[in-house]
């Protein structure tokens, strides 16, 4: 055997639970993406007092397949004038880029690509910061006008909110002192505090900032359709469309995963250290239950035999898993603990996962769109002030509490209190300021009759 | 072995696309092989184990400055090929910096076969199984040992934004 084929047999021996790990990952996450659409149209639907998809499979359960297949065998278009090698590249690279951030990402204690990564989170941050060169470079290569307009909107902003969203971590990578993904989860279990009650400012800012970078509403300039027909995406279609759609939801997981490892405890039941609330335990098992028996409700009200034996299915599954996950539990305690924390870890992962990327559907049917210099004005004269200002609060807390021995606690809140006053005060600058530029647009006549028209 | 096979992976595509980085005629294709360049230089330092180099080159070089020459590319119309600049010193100017950075590069290489047991073109990697405490011991050289030197760079990196600020901000008044 060739010393070569023996090292790579090697490693497949070293490395093969990471392997498996990030097979499933490229597997699993553009299905779950693209069930995430499914459930936007779901809660779309509901906030707008209809039901949605209900044709494909019972209550639309199998439309995501459909539009997969539908997008798959459409017309694969590439204009006469696009730069063919990068059109074609630019979707390939979002869709790289999120695949690969997702790798650092720790769904549950064991389940993580790239374990031991010593800058962790920045992993994620940083290889996601490389999706905005698909939307640039797509949106170039079009060699259109709409195109290209989307693509600069799309790079100014996420250049904007980047920085805004890069110090929101700052103060919560202060908090754990560490960036290695299990070690931040693990400090905000012995400091018994998940970090968005210890820095609420950071939080906050970090939401808006990730919507901001998700290109979703109330930030959607980029694809701005009654402006820009589709932005940077016009010229798209077929399956390089859905794989920019896919990494645009994908996108969402990333950042809804960097928010919850960070701020919102990552893996963790609430309350871990309260032993009386151990009952929570219960409640994937219950939850599944409760989602199989609605579905066993429903099965005999399909119109079809074979959408009712589709639901009898869904309810299978939701059982089989709970029954799995009420296995897991006695195990808590015993040397097959690390079953019981993977499964009950991954439960509470997806399900802070899930109420964050519940949050930006309920923002995007709430909000209408920005205008771009507003857009631009939160992030400059805001977000990025106001994420600077928490930075140098949380670092004054943190020595406040280590050095005079002040409780972490009464620290935090009165930085916070400072935090927000400050806050206050860019608030008030910023509308004399935004009174004072609006006077000035006026003026300009040429810029008024655009408004006006707008 | 392996380290040796990624590390002449990485080597390999930096060197070729830097090269069509510089011959390329259209400027986004330039800046694409620069990217390829830049992530391949940080693939070698994800070898070498020092990861938050890796991380910040891709987050600070990749991510931040290329976006932003990308965004400036763009903008300018691409279409009208600039007038080449040609010089008679050029040439000879060129020849000169070439033949110097080869001779250094050459010196390099020749010092570094003379100190046992330190292999200068693979270059060595510290152990795989062991957590590099990488950020930590960044922030211990730089906010301890080299706490002045840093400070001063970065008034020196804020008088330059400050500078390019006013620059610009003059021009659009006039």
């Amino acid at each position: 055997m060739s010393p070569m084929l023996h090292s790579i047999l090697a490693f497949v021996q070293t490395w093969w639970v990471e392997l498996l790990c990030a097979v499933l990952i490229v597997l699993v996450v553009p299905l779950a993406a693209s069930y995430i659409v499914l459930v936007e149209r779901k809660v779309m639907a509901d906030m707008q007092a209809r039901l949605g998809p209900m044709r494909v499979g019972p209550h639309g359960l199998l439309q995501p397949i459909a539009d997969a297949l539908k997008l798959l065998i459409k017309e694969d278009l590439i204009p006469d004038n696009a730069d063919q090698f990068i059109f074609w590249l630019a979707p390939v690279l979002s869709m790289t880029a999120v695949l690969t951030s997702m790798g650092a990402v720790a769904i549950g204690p064991w389940f993580q690509v790239a374990r031991d990564i010593n800058i962790g989170l920045l992993f994620v941050v940083g290889v996601g910061a490389l999706g905005p060169f698909g939307i640039v470079l797509g949106g170039w290569a079009s060699n259109n006008h709409y195109s290209i307009i989307g693509a600069l909107r799309s790079t100014a902003q996420l250049i904007s909110y980047e920085t805004a969203a890069g110090f929101a971590l700052v103060s919560g990578f202060l908090l754990a002192g560490t960036l290695n993904v299990r070690a931040i989860v693990e400090t905000q279990r012995t400091d018994q505090a998940w970090y968005v009650f210890l820095a609420p400012v950071g939080f906050f800012t970090y939401l808006i900032a990730s919507i901001a970078e998700t290109n979703r509403v109330p930030f959607d300039l980029p694809e701005a359709e009654s402006e820009l027909v589709a932005g940077y995406m016009t010229e798209y279609s077929g399956f390089r469309w859905s794989l920019y759609f896919l990494a645009e939801y994908a996108n969402m997981i990333v950042v809804a995963s960097v928010g919850t490892t960070l701020f919102l405890g990552g893996w963790l039941r609430p309350f871990s250290n309260v032993r009386w609330l151990a009952g929570l335990d219960a409640a994937p098992t219950l939850l599944l239950a409760a989602g199989g028996a609605y579905c066993v409700f429903r099965a005999g009200k399909q119109p079809a035999r074979v959408q009712s034996m589709f639901m009898w299915a869904v309810a299978f599954g939701c059982f089989v898993v709970a029954v799995i996950f009420t296995l897991a539990l006695p195990f808590s305690h015993l040397p097959l603990e690390r079953m019981h924390d993977g499964l009950y870890g991954a439960f509470w992962f997806l399900l802070k996962v899930s109420a964050y990327i519940y949050i930006f559907m309920w923002l995007r049917f709430t909000l209408p769109r920005f205008r771009f210099d507003q857009l631009m004005r939160l992030g400059w004269h805001i977000l990025i002030p106001l994420a600077l200002v928490n930075v140098a609060d949380v670092g004054i807390a943190l020595a406040l509490s280590s050095e005079f021995g002040i409780n972490r606690w009464v620290a935090m809140v009165i930085t916070t209190a400072a935090t927000l006053g400050a806050a206050m005060l860019l608030l008030h600058w910023n509308d004399k300021y935004s009174a004072a530029a609006s006077a000035a647009l006026l003026a300009d006549s040429s810029i008024a009759e655009d408004t006006h028209a707008g | 072995m392996l380290d040796s096979v990624i590390f002449y992976f990485f080597a390999g595509i930096a060197v070729v696309s830097a090269a069509l980085m510089v011959t390329r005629r259209n400027a986004i294709h330039s800046a694409i092989f620069l990217i390829t360049t830049l992530l391949a230089t940080a693939g070698i330092f994800l070898q070498l184990r020092a990861e938050f180099l890796f991380i910040s080159q891709i987050i600070l070089y990749v991510g931040g400055i290329m976006v932003l020459f990308i965004f400036v590319i763009m903008l300018v119309r691409l279409d009208v090929p600039l007038p080449q600049i040609r010089s008679r010193t050029q040439k000879w100017i060129a020849l000169l910096v070439a033949l110097a950075v080869g001779l250094e590069a050459g010196v390099v290489i020749w010092l570094a076969r003379k100190v046992p047991g330190q292999g200068l073109l693979i270059p060595n990697a510290a152990p795989a199984d062991k957590l590099q405490p990488n950020t930590e011991e960044l922030a211990k050289a730089l906010f301890g040992t080299y706490l002045l030197p840093f400070e001063i760079a970065s008034v020196l990196l804020l008088v330059a934004m400050v500078g390019a600020v006013v620059m610009a901000k003059k021009r659009t008044d006039a």
